[in-house]
C-alpha cells in the first residue's frame, strides 16, 4: 500500500445525524496521535434535517487548505448529499461507504465511478445500546486511517462526559464496531506517519484565534450582533472577554454595534465588532464617523457568499469592494486579510495595534473559511503588538484634538483628563474639534488622515512574499493557502513561481509592491469572487506592468491547489 | 470627588464652552443649554467627568457648547454610542441630547432597547415636532395635517407618543420638561441624571422658524397635577390620558440599572490558550 502525505475524509449525513461531530472527533484523535489536519464542515441552512458534511484532511504537515478530492467519503445517509454538489470532489479512486438503507448515492458523485461499499452502518449502531450511526462512521474512518484506538478512546472520554458515562461507553462500543468492519476494507492508501515534533500543539478554528488575536492586542470591549458565520468569534469573546478584565454586549443591530464600539474606544477602551457581509453593510456610515473622528475601532467581517443574504453558511471573497471604497466622501482606512486559521490570530492583533496606533478604523477581512475551519496546527509565535493609542495630558486651554503637527497623529485626551475636553465630531472640524465648513480645514485635516496611514511603518507584515521566479502568483486572504500548495507542489518538479499575498490592502503599499514584483514578467491572480474585485483592485493600485491572467471564481466552492496548477501549467506552455 | 475639585466648578457659566451656537434667534434650545449648565452645576459634575453625547440635527449640536467631553455622531445612534462608552466607563456621567428627528425616527429601535437595557444614562429628547436642520419636514411627533412642501396635506399619521413608547419599554424614570421654563428644566434634569438606570426627559423646545405657532406652547404648558409614581400602570394611564403639556417628573422606577459583569482585570493571557491546546 502506498504511503500519502495527506488524506482527505468526508462523513456526509443529515442535518442533526453527528456527522460533524464524528468529524471533530476524527481530527481530535489523529491530532493528538501527532498528525496535522484541516476539518471544514459543509452545512445547508437549516439547523436540523438538512444536509451536513465534516471534510476532514489529515495529514503529516500543517495544511492551510482542502485537497484536489476526497480519498474516503461516508455517507450516513445520501438523503440531502445530491445538495452540496461539487463541494465534494470524488475520483474513481475514491472509496466510497454507504449504508444499504442510506438511499442512492448523489449521482453527481456516482459519475466520478468511485469504488463504493456497502456496510450497514444504521444496524450496527442499533445492535449496540444507545449506539449511534456517526460514531460507527468514525470507527470506519479510524479503521482505515490506522488511528489507534485508545487514543480515539481518549478523545470520546473527554468530549462525551458531559453526556455521561453510558454515551461515552455507547461510543467506544459504536467506534470499535467500525473499526471492526473496516477491517474487511481497503482504503488503497497509508497515511505517512508524521515528522515528530515536540511543538505545543493546537486544536483551533479561525474564528477563535481571531478571537484570541483581539484580546492580545489589547481589546477589551466587543458589542455586536449575532451573524452566521461571525458568531463563534462573539461567543468565544464573550465569555473570555470577561475573564480578562473586559465585556461583550449584544447589540439591537449591527448599527447600535458600530456606535457602541466607537463610544466605548472614545472612552479609551479598544474595541472590536465582527459580523459578515450584511452587517458590515450597516456599518459602513460610522465607520466614516470613526475614520473622520479619528476613533480607533476594529470591525472583523467573516465574509460569506452575497450579494443581500446570498449563502450564509459558505465562503466567498466578495467584500473586497465595500471594505476598500463603501465609505462615502474620502475615508481613508485600513483593511487587513488574514491567510489562514494561524493567521486570524497575527493579522487580528495587528489590525488592533494598526487601529490604536494610528486612530483609524480597521476592518479584517476573514471568510467563512477560515474562520470557521478547525485545524490542527503548531502554536503560533507570540507577536509582542499590543495597541498603544496616543494620548494627550494637555494643559487647560491649549489642547487641539485634531493638531496638525507630527504626522498626522495627534494624541487624544480620554473623558476623565482634566483639560482635554473637546467634541469629537463627523462634520469638518477645526485643529480644535470644531465644526468648519473652510476648505482650508476640510483640505487640511483630509491631508492630515490620509498622511498618518501612508508615513506609517508597516515592515514586512505587509504581505507574504515567497519563493522566485519570473511568474508569480498574486491572490488573499484563505486562497493563499491552496496558492502555496499548489506552488509548493511545483517547486517539487523544479518550476519556481513566486508568491505574493497582501496582508495589508488598506493603505496600499506601491513601494513594497514594486519591489516584490522585481523581476516578474507574468503574474496569475487568484480569488474566490464572480466580478474579479482583488484584480481590479491590483489593476486600480498598483503598476503591475506584466501580463496578467485572472482565475477566479464566486464561492462556495474552494479553489482547489490542482486548479492553479493547471492554470499555471496552461500560462507556461 | 475631592471638596477641592467641587469647590472648582460651581458656576453655570464654567460648563459652556466658547463655540457660538448656530441655533436661530428665539430657538428653545438655548434655554435647554442653559438648563443643562444649571443642572451640572447643582451637580457639581466635573466637566472632565461629563460626557454630553449626541446625533444628527439642530438639537445635537449641544455638547461642543459645552466645557464637558462632547460627541457628535451620526444620525439616530447617540445612544449606541452613549451605551457603549458607559458600559465601558462607568465612572463617568452620560447625557445624551437628542431630537424628535434623531432619537423617535432614524434612532427609535435604539430608544426602546436603551429603555429596555436601563443603562444608567440620562437622555434628554429635545421636541420641536420638525425637522428644523433640514427646514421643515414632519417628524414622528408632527400633528398629522401639517402641511410641508415633502408631505403636501400632512403625513395623515397618528403622532408618536415617546413618554408612553418609554415607559412601556422599561425607562426606569419618565419626565417632560418646557425650554422656556429654564429652571424647572434643570431641576428635572438633576433628578434624572441622579436616578440610577435610564432617565428619559422630554423637553419641549419650540422651533420658532419652522413651527411659530409652538410659540403657544408657553401659555398651554402647566405643571403635572399629581407628582411622579413608580406604578408603572398608574404612570401609563395618566400619560395616555393628559393633554401632552403636563411638566414635572411622571415616574420614577425601581428597576436596578444595567451593570456589566467586568472581572478583574489582571489575568495571565495565556490562561486563554488553554482552550486550544491539544
Amino acid at each position: 500500500m502506498p504511503d500519502t502525505d495527506h488524506i482527505s475524509v468526508a462523513i456526509i449525513g443529515s442535518g442533526g445525524a453527528g456527522a460533524l461531530t464524528a468529524g471533530n472527533l476524527l481530527l481530535e484523535a489523529a491530532s493528538l496521535a501527532g498528525w496535522y489536519g484541516l476539518l471544514t464542515r459543509t452545512i445547508g441552512p437549516q439547523i436540523r434535517g438538512g444536509e451536513a458534511a465534516a471534510l476532514v484532511r489529515l495529514a503529516k504537515r500543517p495544511v492551510n487548505c482542502l485537497a484536489d478530492r476526497f480519498d474516503l467519503i461516508i455517507g450516513i445517509d445520501w438523503l440531502n448529499a445530491n445538495r452540496f454538489g461539487g463541494e465534494i470532489e470524488v475520483g474513481p479512486q475514491s472509496l466510497v461507504i454507504g449504508d444499504p438503507s442510506g438511499g442512492d448515492l448523489p449521482a453527481v458523485m456516482a459519475g466520478a465511478r468511485p469504488r463504493t461499499v456497502e456496510v450497514p452502518i444504521k444496524d450496527l449502531a442499533k445492535a449496540i445500546p444507545e449506539g449511534r450511526p456517526n460514531m460507527i462512521a468514525l470507527g470506519l474512518a479510524a479503521g482505515l486511517l490506522g488511528l489507534d484506538e485508545n487514543v480515539l478512546s481518549a478523545v470520546i472520554d473527554k468530549r462525551l462526559a458531559d453526556k455521561g458515562r453510558k454515551a461515552i461507553d455507547a461510543g467506544n462500543a459504536a467506534v470499535k464496531a467500525g473499526i471492526a468492519a473496516a477491517s474487511h476494507l481497503d482504503l488503497g492508501l497509508r497515511l505517512a506517519r508524521p515528522q515528530p515534533s515536540s511543538a505545543r500543539r493546537w486544536l483551533v478554528s479561525g474564528n477563535e484565534t481571531t478571537g484570541l488575536g483581539a484580546i492580545r492586542g489589547g481589546i477589551r470591549f466587543a458589542a455586536a450582533y449575532p451573524i452566521t458565520p461571525a458568531s463563534e468569534i462573539l461567543e468565544w469573546l464573550a465569555p473570555s472577554l470577561a475573564r480578562v478584565g473586559g465585556v461583550l454586549f449584544q447589540a439591537e443591530d449591527e448599527l447600535a454595534a458600530i456606535n457602541m464600539i466607537i463610544g466605548a474606544s472614545y472612552g479609551g477602551t479598544p474595541a472590536l465588532t465582527a459580523t459578515s457581509g450584511p452587517g458590515l453593510s450597516l456599518m459602513t456610515e460610522a465607520l466614516g464617523l470613526a475614520t473622520a473622528a479619528e476613533i480607533p475601532v476594529v470591525v472583523v467581517d467573516v465574509m460569506r457568499a452575497g450579494p443581500s443574504t446570498g449563502i450564509p453558511t459558505k465562503s466567498e471573497q466578495a467584500d473586497l469592494n465595500i471594505a476598500v471604497y463603501g465609505l462615502h466622501g474620502d475615508a481613508p482606512h485600513l483593511v487587513l486579510a488574514p491567510q489562514s486559521v494561524s493567521d486570524c490570530l497575527f493579522t487580528t492583533q495587528w489590525a488592533v495595534y494598526l487601529a490604536e496606533a494610528l486612530q483609524a478604523p480597521a476592518v479584517v477581512l476573514s471568510d467563512q473559511f477560515i474562520g470557521q475551519a478547525v485545524v490542527a496546527i503548531e502554536r503560533p509565535a507570540d507577536l509582542a503588538f499590543i495597541g498603544r493609542r496616543s494620548i494627550a495630558t494637555p494643559a487647560a486651554g491649549t489642547y487641539k484634538r485634531y493638531a496638525l503637527a507630527g504626522g498626522g497623529v495627534s494624541p487624544m485626551a480620554i473623558p476623565g483628563t482634566c483639560g482635554g475636553q473637546y467634541t469629537a465630531d463627523g462634520l469638518t472640524h477645526n485643529e480644535r474639534g470644531t465644526p468648519t465648513s473652510n476648505e482650508n480645514d476640510h483640505k487640511v485635516q483630509l491631508d492630515k488622515r490620509r498622511t498618518k496611514l501612508e508615513q506609517f511603518g508597516y515592515g514586512d507584515h505587509w504581505a507574504t512574499v515567497e519563493g522566485d521566479g519570473e511568474l508569480a502568483v498574486i491572490t488573499w486572504g484563505s486562497v493563499t493557502g491552496a496558492a502555496r500548495e499548489a506552488i509548493d507542489h511545483l517547486r517539487g518538479s523544479g518550476v519556481e513561481i513566486r508568491l505574493i499575498a497582501p496582508r495589508l490592502l488598506l493603505p496600499v503599499q506601491p513601494e513594497r509592491f514594486k519591489a516584490a514584483l522585481d523581476g516578474v514578467r507574468r503574474i496569475l491572480v487568484v480569488e474566490q469572487s464572480h466580478g474579479g474585485q482583488f484584480y481590479r483592485y491590483l489593476r486600480a493600485h498598483y503598476d503591475l506592468a506584466a501580463d496578467v491572467r485572472l482565475l477566479n471564481r464566486p464561492g462556495p466552492l474552494p479553489i482547489r491547489p490542482s486548479e492553479i496548477e493547471q492554470a499555471i501549467a496552461l500560462w507556461r506552455s | 470627588m475631592s471638596n477641592v475639585e467641587t469647590q472648582r466648578i460651581c458656576k453655570p457659566g464654567d460648563y459652556r464652552s466658547d463655540v457660538k451656537p448656530i441655533w436661530c434667534p428665539g430657538c428653545g434650545d438655548y434655554h435647554v443649554l442653559l438648563s443643562f449648565t444649571r443642572a451640572f452645576a447643582e451637580l457639581a459634575l466635573l466637566p472632565e467627568e461629563t460626557v454630553v453625547v449626541s446625533g444628527i440635527g439642530c438639537s445635537s449640536r449641544i455638547p461642543a457648547y459645552t466645557s464637558c467631553y462632547g460627541f457628535h455622531g451620526v444620525h439616530g445612534r447617540s445612544l449606541a454610542v452613549a451605551t457603549g462608552l458607559k458600559v465601558a466607563r462607568p465612572d463617568l456621567t452620560v447625557v445624551v441630547a437628542s431630537g424628535d428627528g434623531d432619537g423617535y425616527s432614524i434612532g427609535g429601535n435604539h430608544f426602546i432597547q436603551a429603555c429596555r437595557r436601563n443603562v444608567d444614562l440620562t437622555y434628554v429628547v429635545m421636541d420641536n415636532r420638525v425637522y428644523g436642520m433640514t427646514k421643515g419636514q414632519p417628524s414622528p411627533t408632527t400633528e398629522p395635517d401639517f402641511d410641508t412642501a415633502l408631505t403636501p396635506g400632512g403625513t395623515g399619521l397618528s403622532p408618536f407618543h415617546p413618554l408612553v413608547i418609554a415607559l412601556a419599554s422599561g425607562a426606569n424614570f419618565v419626565a417632560r420638561a418646557f425650554s422656556g421654563e429654564p429652571n424647572e428644566t434643570a431641576n428635572i434634569l438633576v433628578e434624572a441624571i441622579r436616578h440610577p438606570g435610564f432617565s428619559f426627559v422630554e423637553v419641549l423646545s419650540p422651533c420658532v422658524t419652522f413651527r411659530p405657532d409652538e410659540r403657544e406652547w408657553k401659555n398651554q404648558v402647566h405643571p403635572a397635577p399629581v407628582g411622579a409614581t413608580s406604578d408603572p400602570a398608574k404612570a401609563a394611564r395618566r400619560l395616555m390620558t393628559d393633554d401632552g403639556f403636563n411638566i414635572g417628573i411622571l415616574y420614577r422606577g425601581e428597576r436596578r440599572p444595567y451593570q456589566a459583569q467586568i472581572g478583574p482585570k489582571s489575568v495571565d493571557l495565556s490562561e486563554l490558550e488553554k482552550d486550544f491546546t491539544l
